[in-house]
């Protein structure tokens, strides 16, 4: 029932792009435009608008193109949904009070489906009780690695953000020497290893450092002539943002680039990382900045403050979302009658039956599947 | 790296020359000192860094021979460059004995510089006697005296019973050169001639000899011995073996101790002065360091803190002279560096210019104050002098060479406190760093060791007649009196310390001696924060009522910390008559004209539990783990050694043994220490452990009014402002001090806050208070905007004021891994011009690295290596002066001087002339071959 809608999306060109919400029983269509999506606070409030529930706190959800159930909490992730979604962008809403955390993560779609089914076959779902990892509100980056087109493959060059206290970044490191190819043949030279993962700490849970990795940058700075205790103090006075770069210990589980045999996983990194990967390096470089910034004042008045950078920056005032809001009935109008005040976005509402859902979304994982 | 002040560390070699009147001190590190006239010093190093075990000048030459403990001797001489003097190694030279003789052969165990230059006689182990061509060191085979060549001369049943032994004196005739007394360690002495290669007399003693000593006419000499005794002997033509004049064991009739050296002088009145080392009885005073002079009727035995290394005798050097006349002692104990007037009646001691006993109690805090006000040096110096009564008026004996260097610039004063609680006042303005004046806080404590139970009440009749001589005192009554932290300001004469038990005392100058209460008050600085258990030490004990205190620096206001842990902090602001301190749980602003605490605030964070367990309960752990280290090295070296216990032969064991130091070797390269990698929280301990204080007159509220203010930054990365309110003067007592919290800066590196400092509006930093009233500085520009400068171990910050954001940020440890130390503001002058100077940061990592940081732009200028990154303690000591110098501790007994400005240099710089020899009998320099030539 979509494709002439994405007939008719197409034919106005790449501008505006379908949603479709779904909160509890109820659907809502509009449309956004794809090159300014705005903020995930005003697509939120919009959310809340077209459901008409502005005071409940709800979660947001979206299918990606494998049919995974994944949040929208931030604009990153907003930004990643409305850049991949295909042609339709599929929102669900849940209140936050009973929400099903574990209905997000992978192969949810699916998942879902056995939900629906598991009248008729309760034991399938009861194999896996599912972990909760987090509140997906909460979801950060902790680990990413970073440069990967510029180093060579030996290395890796890892970031670990640490945020608060909640968790240690949990890793030791010792001195020890490696083997170099010089002008003079091998030698052997002094390096830092790690030495020692903390279990449950950061660095063991990323999966990216490893015990005996060697370390030869800390935040772009070489370490080699530095002493043990130095890098231990460059890596500490880093801990907010540390970017280490490695030689694994084992190089077995380097990316041989350049190479078309990986798996399926590869295609869709392929797809999808381009148009997303500069905007979050851009984003994770300005935290990086402004991490380290946030020495705190506590005035006389006793409210601590961040302390701001001495230069005068305009801050771009947080804008309310105005919404005109027109409800129709039935179908999608590909003009727009409402317009918000800042984010350039035409929506349009639609009520659905509450009995097409089921089929809507079949049709959908067929197409996914394909 | 300039000079180097302070007492050598472990020295173990002493010599003089009495020609050039200069003293040489080698050490245990290879450094050889060689020290003349006050400012007179030069300084020498083997490449070894071995043992000095012996010097020896040349006679009548601006050289001298050291001993090494590899058994190597080096030659050096003073030379004339640029002006100057220098002191170089010229040669070294290793004896070899014949192929196949064993190490003992050639182990030089004596050496005597001839008196006609030409020679060197080397005694050695095998009590063979080699003689070495100066200045080539060239052996002189055919002069070799061998051991055999001695005993052909000795009486068959004397020479039965054992061989000579190793030659343990060697000394010249006084007057004929051609006759040399040859002393061997089983007792046998022998005089041998030069010329005819013969012993001429021999002398058979019966006990172990130690040292011997001519008399100055050559008509007797005196030999001491390993029992403690001393035998005089006849030397006369006719008689060639003589029988000893007289034996004397001073100490006795107990079993008494080695005379290990002895001298004898004649007077002018006939009674000769005996001086000898040792010689103690035994059992009882065995263990005393102790040098005894007998001159008639007086007796002393001079009883040293330390061991005597060895000490010589300052007399009458003229040949044609008939008396010795002894003028004064110089005695070179392990610690300490003594002379005794020998002339004045009660034998005083000399207050030496130089070589100074640092540690006489282990320095634990050093402050320094540039260009003292010329009123508060002299009122200082005169009450030092009042302290110095007892010592001799002598003028310093040694006096060779002249001081060229010019004239310190400005008065400077270094001040060291002390784990016995006392603070010394050094004059720091040139090379010799003399103590002007001690002042001691103890007599504000009842401590458990009256002060005045001391051991040199000694009875008139007791014997041995024991005087306790020397400062050296490193055992601390009481470890809570130990001296933290100095602040004195050099324009009112205020002196504040805090020390190890929580107490900070504020001091004044006073001329005369007074009996006066010293105000007490308390700081509880937990004052809100409950259920903490101090597990430290206790508080001092005051004592109650007047107190009687010298002239000097005398104490007015005692604030103790509660709960008593180490005073971590202190500023003292003289204007304001405010005093801050701050220890690892908070800190304290006390108003000293009205003696009233003004605030106290809490820095603790409430999961810091280790801040209140105090400083004690950690020493113990790391004891605790040393110790278990030890024990589990002896148990692998023990369970190793019984593995390879059936080894046969020693080349075997050898073998097994290397192996096993390599095993150790690598196990410990298999086991590499390690390091954790975790991002500082606030739960970290010590946080609130205040590290900086620091009064300022700023804008803190608003940019229109500026008020005084004091600031404070702790180790887990916080600053805090207050605001105070200080009455006009008028009103000074009157009104009471109010403080107000203005703000509070947390830097989100949490890396302790080690330097606070306002600059004012044309980015100068702000003024010491009194300064500007002195007209010793501009006023500080009040009108344009005043930043505000965070020094924290890890990055620098520059912040606005009144309202606080970010200018500008230096980080360093992110950069270069290195962490912030200490931090001065400094003045450099250019050397050039008089008119032009910078203020800029000199800063110490924990690398021993010292960079210079612009002000305000936070550029870095310039950077040198200072101290090895492994002296922690020299890094620690190291305290920046205000134009560009520093000091730091090399050893615990000497200050390495150094300078960042060309400006400001202080170091040695002298000539040592070759003095007119006014003998006849001693040619002058350059004619050794003449003069060798004309004797044979």
């Amino acid at each position: 029932m979509n494709r002439p809608h994405r007939g008719a999306a197409g034919s106005r060109g790449l501008g505006t792009m379908e949603v479709k919400s779904k909160f509890g029983a109820e659907f809502r269509r509009f449309s956004l435009e794809r090159s300014k999506p705005g903020k995930f606070e005003e697509f939120y409030g919009l959310l809340q608008h077209v459901h008409k529930i502005p005071n409940v706190d709800v979660l947001v959800g979206y299918t990606d193109i494998h049919g995974d159930l994944l949040p929208i909490n931030n604009d990153d992730n907003y930004h990643k949904a409305v850049s991949t979604a295909n042609p339709l962008l599929r929102i669900f809403i849940q209140r936050k009070e009973d929400a099903d955390y574990s209905a997000f993560g992978t192969d949810t779609m699916t998942r879902k489906k056995n939900v629906l089914t598991n009248v008729l076959r309760p034991d399938n779902h009861k194999k896996k009780p599912h972990i909760v990892i987090s509140m997906p509100q909460d979801f950060r980056p902790v680990s990413s690695i970073i440069d990967v087109d510029i180093l060579p493959e030996t290395h890796r060059r890892v970031r670990l953000y640490k945020y608060g206290t909640d968790k240690p970044l949990g890793f030791y490191i010792r001195d020890g020497s490696s083997v170099r190819v010089t002008p003079h043949g091998l030698e052997k030279v002094p390096g830092i290893f790690i030495s020692r993962l903390v279990p449950g700490g950061l660095a063991q849970s990323t999966g990216l450092l490893a015990v005996n990795d060697e370390v030869l940058e800390v935040n772009g700075i070489e370490v080699s002539g530095k002493s043990l205790d130095q890098v231990t103090d460059m890596m500490i006075a880093n801990s907010r943002n540390l970017i280490i770069t490695v030689r694994p210990a084992n190089q077995r589980n380097n990316v041989v680039r350049n190479s078309r045999n990986s798996g399926s996983s590869g295609q869709s990194t392929e797809s999808s990382l381009p148009s997303s990967m500069p905007n979050i390096l851009a984003n994770f470089l300005q935290g990086e900045e402004e991490s380290d910034e946030e020495d705190i004042v506590i005035e006389d008045s006793g409210e601590p403050q961040q302390i701001p950078k001495a230069a005068p920056a305009s801050l771009e005032s947080l804008t309310q979302t105005d919404l005109l809001h027109e409800p129709t009935q039935n179908g999608f109008l590909p003009s727009s009658q409402v317009s918000l005040n800042h984010s350039a976005c035409s929506v349009c509402v639609e009520y659905e039956a509450q009995d097409s859902d089921p089929k809507s979304l079949e049709e959908d994982g067929t197409i996914i599947t394909l | 790296q300039t000079v180097e002040h302070g007492f050598p560390h472990q020295p173990s070699a002493l010599g003089y020359s009495p020609f050039l009147h200069l003293m040489a001190i080698g050490t245990r590190s290879g450094a050889i000192k060689l020290y003349g006239a006050p400012g007179v010093e030069f300084m020498g190093l083997h490449e070894e860094n071995n043992t000095v075990m012996q010097i020896h000048f040349i006679p009548d030459q601006c050289q001298l021979v050291t001993l090494v403990d590899d058994n190597s001797l080096h030659l050096w001489s003073l030379k004339h460059h640029s002006g100057a003097s220098e002191l170089q190694e010229e040669h070294r030279f290793t004896l070899k004995g014949p192929p196949g003789s064993p190490p003992s052969a050639t182990q030089i165990t004596a050496v005597l510089p001839h008196s006609l230059r030409e020679v060197l006689y080397l005694g050695t182990e095998s009590g063979n006697i080699f003689v070495l061509e100066l200045p080539s060191f060239r052996v002189l085979e055919d002069r070799t005296i061998t051991s055999e060549a001695v005993l052909q001369w000795i009486p068959e049943d004397y020479c039965n019973r054992r061989s000579c032994e190793l030659v343990e004196a060697l000394q010249e005739h006084p007057k004929n050169p051609e006759q040399i007394l040859i002393g061997y360690s089983r007792g046998l002495i022998v005089l041998w001639d030069r010329q005819n290669k013969k012993v001429t007399h021999h002398f058979l003693g019966s006990q172990q000899l130690e040292n011997l000593y001519w008399q100055r006419d050559g008509s007797q000499f005196i030999s001491c011995h390993y029992d403690g005794s001393y035998t005089q002997w006849p030397v006369s033509s006719d008689n060639r073996q003589s029988l000893p004049l007289e034996t004397l064991v001073p100490y006795g009739p107990f079993p008494c101790k080695a005379i290990s050296k002895i001298y004898w002088q004649t007077t002018r009145n006939g009674l000769p002065y005996i001086i000898f080392q040792g010689g103690m009885p035994r059992a009882s005073y065995g263990d005393r360091h102790s040098i005894s002079v007998i001159h008639g009727s007086q007796q002393t035995a001079f009883d040293f803190t330390s061991r005597v290394i060895d000490f010589f005798i300052i007399f009458s050097s003229e040949p044609t002279a008939e008396f010795d006349d002894p003028s004064a002692m110089v005695v070179l104990a392990e610690e300490e560096l003594i002379v005794i007037d020998l002339k004045s009646d009660g034998w005083p001691a000399v207050h030496p210019p130089y070589l100074a006993s640092l540690h006489c109690s282990a320095i634990t805090c050093s402050h320094h104050v540039s260009n003292i006000p010329l009123k508060l040096w002299e009122r200082i110096i005169s009450a030092g002098n009042k302290q110095n009564v007892h010592y001799s008026n002598m003028p310093w004996p040694i006096d060779g060479g002249t001081n060229i260097a010019p004239d310190p610039p400005q008065r400077d004063l270094l001040l060291t406190g002390h784990e016995d609680g006392t603070v010394r006042f050094w004059d720091a303005s040139g090379v010799c760093l003399h103590l002007l004046y001690k002042l001691s806080t103890v007599r504000v404590f009842l401590t458990d060791a009256d002060p005045n139970d001391n051991m040199n009440a000694t009875g008139e009749d007791e014997w041995p007649p024991l005087r306790k001589v020397g400062t050296f005192d490193p055992y601390s009554d009481d470890p809570r009196l130990g001296i933290q932290k100095i602040y004195l300001c050099k324009y009112s004469g205020y002196l504040a310390v805090a020390g190890t038990a929580g107490q900070v005392l504020v001091l004044e100058l006073n001329d005369e001696d007074a009996e006066h209460v010293v105000d007490h008050a308390e700081a509880d600085l937990l004052q809100d924060q409950e259920g903490y258990r101090w597990k430290g030490h206790e508080k001092l004990k005051t004592r109650d009522g007047p107190v009687q205190f010298e002239a000097g620096f005398q104490p007015f206001v005692l604030v103790q910390c509660q709960p008593p842990a180490v005073v971590t902090s202190l500023a003292l602001h003289s204007e304001w008559k405010l005093v801050a301190f701050g220890t690892s749980h908070g800190f304290g602003l006390f108003d000293y004209q009205q003696k009233q605490l003004v605030f106290v605030k809490c820095t603790l964070h409430p999961s810091d539990q280790l801040a209140l367990e105090g400083p004690l309960s950690r020493v113990k752990s790391l004891k605790k783990s040393l110790r278990q280290s030890f024990r589990r090295i002896r148990r692998s070296r023990v369970s190793s050694r019984k593995r390879r216990g059936r080894g046969g032969n020693t080349s075997e064991m050898h073998e097994a043994n290397a192996k096993f130091d390599q095993d150790m070797l690598q196990e410990m390269e298999l086991a590499p220490v390690q390091r954790k990698i975790e991002a500082r929280s606030a739960e970290d301990s010590f946080t609130g452990f205040v590290r900086t204080l620091y009064f300022a007159d700023t804008f803190l509220r608003d940019s229109s009014r500026h008020c005084p203010s004091l600031w404070a930054g702790t180790n887990g990365g916080t600053v805090y402002a207050f605001c105070l309110r200080v009455p006009p003067v008028e009103r000074r007592m009157d009104e009471p001090v109010r403080a107000e919290q203005a703000k509070e800066i947390q830097l989100m590196h949490r890396a302790p806050v080690v330097g606070i400092l306002v600059l004012d509006g044309h980015n100068i930093p702000l003024p010491e208070p009194l300064e500007v009233s002195h007209d010793l500085s501009k006023s500080p520009d009040m009108q344009g905007s005043h930043q505000l400068l965070v020094v924290s171990e890890e990055q620098f910050k520059v912040f606005t004021l009144p309202k606080v954001s970010s200018k500008l940020k230096l980080k360093l440890t992110a950069l270069e891994g290195c962490r912030v130390r200490k931090v001065m503001v400094a003045n450099f002058g250019s050397c050039k011009t008089d008119d032009y100077s910078e203020n800029d940061l000199a800063v110490l990592t924990n690398l021993g690295d010292i960079q210079i940081i612009s002000l305000p732009f936070l550029k870095l200028q310039i950077r040198y290596p200072c101290i090895r990154k492994e002296d922690v303690s020299g890094i620690a000591s190291c305290v920046f002066t205000k134009y560009g110098q520093g000091f730091y501790l090399i050893s615990p007994s000497e200050f390495e001087r150094f300078s960042l400005s060309t400006k400001w240099l202080v170091e040695p710089r002298c000539v040592v002339d070759v003095p007119e020899v006014s003998s006849n009998n001693h040619m002058r320099d350059m004619s050794v071959v003449d003069n060798a030539a004309r004797k044979s």
